[in-house]
């Protein structure tokens, strides 16, 4: 278990300091994933009347946008600076990468959602701590950064990346963006554990299925 | 044709027709007089729907459509595990034909879907769970083929194109499940008199079916010949690869 781990944890860690040490990633996203409120906020006239059916599409939309910014970043670096080569070139596995790579990313989206979160009770007026809310946004970030760094590893390597990036995870992503909508508005709304269960199956399902196909196509893209 | 010729066919016992006629031309020669004689029983055979009258035969267009655009898209994937698995490039010609044909097919699903909705329900569209998916597939299958020209070459543009066969098929599961289950919480505005057909007249289903038959012979048809096209393709790629680095360039 510790030999599996150990690389993942590794890899994480090194993307972590890296962090720490250079506020890009968590810096830039929340400050863009702010913006796509207040754009948001002028673009639909979120009145108190209509704020209860607006704000869960709008929380969604500056996750998903502000989550591929954040991808964008996991491997630009390492293509920068030739370090996925060097990355290849250690004992450690195809699985470890990507697991250590996902983990970063996740990682990252996470803080800037729970940065994101008060900031959007306050502004659209509902409670940010509901269990059934947090839940749904630890589960759609997992699928978003289980495909999302797939997707980042591919991007990465075509021309033009920074549009081929969202427009290979927008569309795979969708069955997350419609459970995670329906289930945050069904906790914002107060509604019964019962039926936000179902939209957390649904996104729970698609993470499962993502994170044993994922690993695997991993080993494929990035041996060439 | 070119095959035949010199060859005596006046040989004692009759001949065979393959060696009057190439296989291709004849397969084209079936197709289109399937095609002739599905066109003819969808328009003067089939029998007109009581309440929506004649913009209904579009579902003979419709649905074996919609089939052969599924089905490609399983062959692709079937195609891309198995470039993924054995490295043949014959696989790769075979995922990228079939994924091209199949997002010409998915544009028709989409065109056709619009053109029978738009009498039938009032609108030119609706998310309705069979069209948020089939519009989802489109634009998966468009982003595949966009992956293979921005990739930096074509080897990687295969696997990365491989990768998202599978993964984009994988997901069309879910996308539909999602869509359905979102459409029970968003009731629909759609109260049209005949929202499926349900209850298909026996004449109907055989029309259909014999469209079914006919579309699907197309797609074998054009895979076939895109395949070889690929192939060519390939073969005059490598050609002029070699000889630029035997002139030394």
């Amino acid at each position: 278990m510790r030999r599996a781990l150990g690389p993942v944890a590794a890899l994480a860690w090194k993307d972590i300091l890296l962090e720490i040490r250079t506020r890009d990633v968590v810096v830039s996203v929340l400050v863009f994933g702010f913006l796509i409120v207040i754009i948001f906020n002028f673009a639909l006239n979120v009145t108190p009347a209509v704020v209860d059916e607006l704000a869960p599409g709008i929380l969604w939309v500056a996750f998903a946008f502000a989550g591929i910014l954040a991808m964008n970043r996991a491997f630009v670096l390492e293509k920068e600076r030739g370090s996925l080569d060097g990355l290849l070139l250690t004992p450690a596995s195809r699985d470890a990468i990507y697991f250590g790579k996902m983990l970063g990313t996740l990682l990252f989206m996470l803080v800037v959602e729970a940065l994101l979160l008060p900031v959007f009770a306050v502004m659209f007026r509902f409670s940010a701590f509901s269990p059934g809310l947090i839940l749904t946004i630890f589960l759609a970030t997992l699928g978003f950064a289980t495909v999302g760094t797939l997707f980042s590893a591919m991007a990465v390597n075509t021309r033009s990346r920074e549009i081929m990036l969202p427009v290979l995870f927008l569309p795979v992503v969708v069955p997350v963006i419609i459970g995670a909508v329906e289930a945050s508005s069904l906790s914002i709304g107060g509604e019964g554990s019962i039926s936000i269960a179902r939209w957390l199956g649904l996104i729970a399902v698609f993470d499962a299925v993502f994170l044993v196909v994922c690993p695997w196509v991993f080993g494929l893209i990035v041996e060439e | 044709m070119a095959r035949t010729e010199g060859k005596t066919l006046t040989r004692g016992g009759g001949f065979r027709l393959s060696e009057l006629v190439e296989p291709w031309t004849l397969a084209l020669a079936a197709v289109a007089t399937l095609m002739v004689v599905d066109l003819y029983l969808i328009f003067m055979w089939a029998p007109t729907e009581r309440v929506m009258g004649h913009v209904q035969r579009v579902m003979y267009f419709h649905v074996p459509i919609a089939w052969v655009a599924f089905l490609s898209f399983f062959i692709v994937f079937l195609a891309s595990i198995a470039y993924l698995w054995k490295r043949d490039p014959k696989w790769d010609a075979l995922a990228y034909s079939a994924a091209e044909i199949g997002v010409v097919f998915a544009t028709l699903i989409l065109i056709t879907g619009t053109i029978w909705m738009r009498p039938v329900w009032g609108v030119w569209w609706t998310w309705e769970p069979k069209l948020t998916t089939s519009v989802i597939l489109w634009v998966i299958y468009v982003v595949y083929l966009m992956l293979r020209g921005y990739a930096p070459n074509r080897s990687r543009g295969a696997t990365f194109a491989a990768v998202l066969g599978i993964v984009g098929f994988i997901d069309v599961p879910i996308v539909y499940f999602a869509a359905e289950w979102w459409r029970s919480v968003h009731p629909s505005s759609v109260v049209g008199p005949l929202s499926e057909p349900g209850n298909l007249d026996s004449d109907m289903r055989v029309v259909l079916m014999f469209s079914a038959v006919t579309f699907t012979a197309l797609f074998a048809l054009l895979v076939r010949e895109r395949v070889s096209m690929r192939r060519s393709e390939d073969t005059l790629r490598r050609t002029i690869y070699s000889a630029r680095t035997a002139a030394g360039r």
